[in-house]
């Protein structure tokens, strides 16, 4: 019997068109043997908690580069428990300067990637951090 | 002799072979046996072009620089409309010819400042415009003969060509004359960059729609932009870049010669906007094949015979995804190496990126140095005094035919699959440009594709945090309160009824462009414009092909 893949949910929420980045993350999330969801430009926070509460996944991956993602994950935060996300992880990537990154992680980010991370240190990041999930 | 030579030159054995970026293999040296014997699209040899003549392989105008220098265009805008005016009013008095406006995500996908959709993204990544009225204030003091404006628009450009228009009119400038460009390009914000609004086929209609429009009303005015820029910037290659960028003039063409209008009556108003970073003679042999095979495309293809119908006009944008975040201080000598590209490539405008622009909004500092480099060129190294300086180089022509061939390849590919409005509509350009930006990726990483200061020739404190353009309370607030006065006291009846009747344009599938322009005179907001286009036209859902 193989083990279940890892299911991750790459989204873009909000208007940003920049997704260069996401889909790159994606395909390499694929080769790394995940299971991926790619959702696609300017999603609501909404329409991305019901995606991630209905698909299941593991991962809730967003990709910002307009600047927006304080404000962004802010609503995604005020949706986390209603959708009964528990202990998904929650991965923020794009453009996010390090004065930002605390701020995120307050918010219950799991951890920021920037736009100089590299594909391995993504995917091993959620590899190892899973196998020791849930947090605490 | 020659023949001699070039044995002397041949690739020792064990030396790898070297490919520009379009794929094309780069030889030790080229000599004239590379050029003779080459036939362009006017079956003469390169020895016998002309800058100015067709096919323009060598410049579209016979003295290009020696005339006027190419018109320095820096992309700007920020907040709202008050505050971006006065960044164009510094940009001018810093040596700025031309403006080229940069509109906030809303903006760019019809919402309003008041819009939910909105909240967290208005004046953030350019100025926020709800009304014809934010359009007064942004342009106020700026004199529209002199300084010819550039629209960064796509998904809500129909509206904002009418704003732009209507503000023209309203201020005394009579539209027949005034020029300036809107980017419109639809098809290419599907491959990448993303601010679409309505599905593939109304939204080509829609380009049609202004293409028309303009034709008959404001003739000077340049409608589209086709953007190859972001094409490449999505994954694609130099010649892809611009091969993608022709299939998409064309289907807009083809929307428009349906309307009646003769070739020659709206083609020459076509403009496109190309990347440049990367390798230089690649570059330039883009730029002169991308010229000879557009002329080739209008003249055999659709029979134009003014020769203004067959230019290839364009503004290099040196080059986003050329930069980094990383050392950004080397993006000012990229900024200085691609703009060279770009003057040697005969570009009529160029708006260069500043090396902030990787990660924020350009300080005024960096948009400062940006323009200083192009002045540089044009005062102190002597770029403007001889038209196409590499012509003539065995390497360039060579090149120029190799670029031309590939370039063609890519159009037949695109035929070959049902055209491009389908091959978009299906997502597999999308498909295909992302699958190279993740080779491309791959590369990077692995260090096989060079990048200094990114994954050679690094120092461990290369990575400064970066500073973003402030995206202020206020601003959002002023924005705000702007849009509520203008909803107080604007005429609500008419806006209303003009607002109807563009409705009831967009469900009889006529030219939307005259409603438009009533709904902008009488104050409609762009939320409420394309919300009466989404209920006849309906919303875009994007293929996902990952």
């Amino acid at each position: 019997m193989t083990e279940k893949p890892i299911k991750v949910l790459v989204s873009k929420p909000g208007l940003d068109g920049h997704d260069v980045g996401a889909k790159i993350v994606a395909r390499a999330l694929k080769e790394a043997g995940m299971e991926v969801i790619y959702t696609g430009l300017r999603k609501t926070p909404e329409e991305i908690a019901d995606l991630a509460r209905d698909e299941d996944v593991d991962v809730i991956g967003m990709s910002i580069l307009s600047g927006s993602h304080i404000p962004l994950c802010m609503k995604f935060k005020a949706l986390w428990d209603g959708h009964n996300l528990g202990t998904k992880m929650w991965l923020v990537g794009g453009n996010v300067p390090e004065k930002d990154h605390e701020a995120l992680k307050d918010l219950g980010v799991d951890a920021v990637f920037n736009t100089r991370s590299n594909l391995d240190d993504i995917i091993t990041y959620i590899k190892e951090n899973l196998a020791r999930w849930p947090r605490n | 002799m020659a023949q001699e030579l070039k044995s002397k030159f041949e690739l020792p054995k064990g030396v790898k072979p070297v490919f520009n970026d379009s794929g094309i293999e780069i030889k030790p040296v080229y000599t004239a046996d590379d050029v003779n014997g080459h036939a362009n699209g006017n079956g003469n040899g390169a020895e016998s072009e002309l800058p100015g003549q067709y096919p323009f392989t060598r410049g579209i105008h016979a003295d290009m620089y020696r005339r006027r220098p190419w018109t320095m265009r820096q992309y700007t805008g920020f907040g709202n409309a008050k505050a971006t005016n006065e960044r164009f009013h510094y940009l001018i008095k810093t040596g700025n010819t031309g403006l080229n406006v940069a509109f906030d995500l809303p903006s760019q996908c019809g919402l309003d400042s008041d819009d939910p959709r909105a909240e967290g993204e208005v004046g953030r990544v350019g100025m926020a415009i709800d009304s014809l009225r934010d359009f007064e204030v942004a342009f106020d003091g700026v004199d529209l003969d002199a300084i010819t404006v550039s629209m960064t628009i796509n998904g809500s450009a129909a509206i904002m060509i009418a704003m732009y228009l209507a503000m023209a009119e309203k201020r005394g400038f009579d539209i027949k004359n005034l020029r300036g460009t809107a980017q419109n390009d639809i098809l290419k914000e599907m491959i990448g960059r993303g601010t679409w609004i309505f599905p593939v086929e109304p939204s080509v209609k829609l380009v049609g729609d202004t293409i028309e429009y303009c034709a008959r009303n404001a003739p000077n005015y340049s409608p589209v932009s086709i953007c190859g820029y972001h094409v490449r910037e999505s994954g694609a290659n130099p010649a892809e870049e611009m091969g993608y960028a022709f299939s998409i003039a064309k289907a807009y063409i083809e929307e428009t010669l349906k309307r009646g209008l003769d070739i020659d009556e709206f083609a020459g108003r076509l403009s496109f906007n190309f990347n440049v970073f990367g390798k230089l003679f690649e570059e330039v042999a883009k730029f002169r094949a991308g010229r000879r095979l557009w002329a080739t495309i209008l003249k055999e293809e659709y029979g134009a015979k003014d020769p203004k119908t067959m230019w290839m006009r364009m503004i290099a944008g040196g080059g986003g995804f050329g930069l980094t975040i990383d050392q950004p201080e080397n993006n000012i000598m990229r900024g200085a190496y691609y703009a060279l590209s770009a003057v040697l490539s005969g570009a009529q405008t160029i708006a260069l990126c500043c090396y902030d622009e990787a990660y924020t909004i350009p300080s005024p500092k960096a948009q400062q140095i940006s323009l200083r480099t192009m002045q540089l060129l044009i005062e102190e190294l002597g770029l403007c005094d001889t038209v196409d300086p590499l012509g003539g180089s065995y390497f360039v022509e060579a090149l120029t035919d190799e670029m031309e061939a590939k370039m063609k390849a890519v159009i037949k590919r695109v035929d070959d699959e049902g055209g491009i409005v389908k091959s978009v509509a299906e997502g597999r350009v999308q498909d295909y440009v992302s699958k190279k930006a993740f080779e491309h990726h791959k590369e990077l990483e692995s260090g096989e594709f060079r990048k200094v200061g990114v994954n050679c020739y690094r120092v461990d404190e290369d990575n400064p945090d970066v500073e973003f353009h402030p995206s202020k309370q206020e601003d959002l607030d002023l924005q705000l309160a702007s849009l509520r006065k203008v909803k107080d006291e604007r005429n609500n009846a008419e806006v209303e009824r003009t607002l109807k009747a563009l409705r009831e344009a967009a469900k009889a599938g006529d030219n939307v462009m005259p409603a438009i322009m009533d709904a902008v005179k009488a104050y409609a907001t762009v939320g409420e414009m394309t919300e009466c286009m989404v209920d006849a036209y309906g919303r875009y859902e994007e293929p996902i092909t990952i």
